[in-house]
């Protein structure tokens, strides 16, 4: 591990420090705006701040208060908030060897184990770098969504993320933590299957599936690397 | 809104989340599954990036949400700082919505 003040004389966690901070502060925009939501949807100042504390995962908290605010029922409030939360569980598979370690401390890196988390550890090219990137990451993400939920759930009023475009900044950063990982063939592969499963499922299937249906871009990792096609021809050729 | 909603989901969010830490663990992986699980973000957060790109909920749409991340991923291809990546991203999107 690195110790905080190498942290901060490290080049690369200081670019990872500098995206944290502007990716909090487009999630503390969009905590406000939940915060105004889910009180507008009947829930109580605690309720909300409570439920951005434990649940911390914004697309299923979102879901959840406008199925509910819209009169839905508390069933098919909490069935298609579940489905926005599933895809976390293939973030832990995919995080769970690069963080090993005792146990107490993988019950807490389970909390913070969300997309911004896994993409920017993903973007790091060592091991040292990804579990501080995804510490760093998943940690300020933390402070700024709940910091925000508060502020928006007290104030009641919000501005709206989209004219400052914040609802592309997420995109736009995923994009840049993606970049690196994208010039290995195979990584390449996989995300060009998982993208386009995600587009043909989107209007078939209920908001959450196509993401999970990604997953299976990984299939191109199943053959080993060290049996190439052209040992696969001279198997043919033998037979 | 009910307590027991609140902390329902907030039990659900973290079994999800905990679930794929624990199942693995500290466990020795086979090479196969090495491989597969180290390629899950290229495939999901490629997968995350089409989606908050070109749908809302259930509809496919194009409008200036494209136009920002075409602009991120040119600004990531010439090796711009993750932040300014963000930030052109975001401005591109605005710009384009303020002048429509």
């Amino acid at each position: 591990m690195l110790s905080l003040r190498e942290l901060w004389r490290d080049e690369r966690l200081r670019q990872v420090f500098a995206a944290c901070v502007t990716l909090g502060l487009a999630t503390g925009v969009f905590a406000v705006s939940f915060g105004v939501t889910a009180v507008g949807a009947g829930a109580s100042v605690a309720q909300t701040c409570v439920m951005s504390l434990l649940v911390f995962t914004g697309a299923s908290q979102f879901s959840a208060v406008s199925v509910i605010g819209a009169g839905g029922s508390p069933a098919s409030a909490f069935g298609g908030a579940a489905l926005l939360a599933a895809r976390n569980s293939v973030y832990g598979l995919a995080m769970a060897p690069h963080l090993k370690g005792r146990l107490g401390t993988r019950l807490v890196a389970a909390q913070i184990t969300i997309d911004e988390s896994t993409a920017m550890a993903a973007s790091q090219s060592d091991e040292t770098h990804r579990r501080a990137a995804f510490w760093i990451t998943g940690l300020s993400v933390y402070l700024f969504w709940n910091l925000g939920t508060l502020i928006g759930a007290i104030l009641g009023s919000a501005i709206d993320p989209k004219s400052f475009g914040l609802d592309a900044a997420f995109p736009a950063a995923f994009v840049a933590m993606v970049w690196p990982v994208l010039r290995e063939r195979r990584s390449a592969m996989a995300a060009a299957i998982g993208a386009t499963m995600c587009l043909a499922l989107i209007p078939f299937t209920p908001v959450g599936v196509p993401i999970l249906c990604a997953v299976l871009g990984v299939v191109v990792g199943i053959p080993s690397p060290s049996s190439p096609a052209s040992s696969t021809a001279q198997q043919e050729s033998a037979q | 809104m009910s307590w027991a909603f609140v902390f329902a989901l907030g039990a659900t969010a973290y079994g999800f989340k905990v679930l794929g830490l624990v199942l693995v663990g500290e466990r020795k992986l086979p090479p196969m599954l090495d491989r597969c699980l180290a390629l899950i973000p290229a495939a999901l957060i490629t997968a995350l990036v089409v989606k908050d790109t070109f749908s809302i909920g259930q509809h496919l749409q194009l409008d200036a949400r494209a136009a920002g991340v075409g602009a991120a991923v040119i600004a990531a291809w010439r090796k711009a700082p993750l932040i300014a990546v963000i930030v052109i991203g975001a401005a591109v999107t605005a710009a384009l919505r303020a002048a429509t």
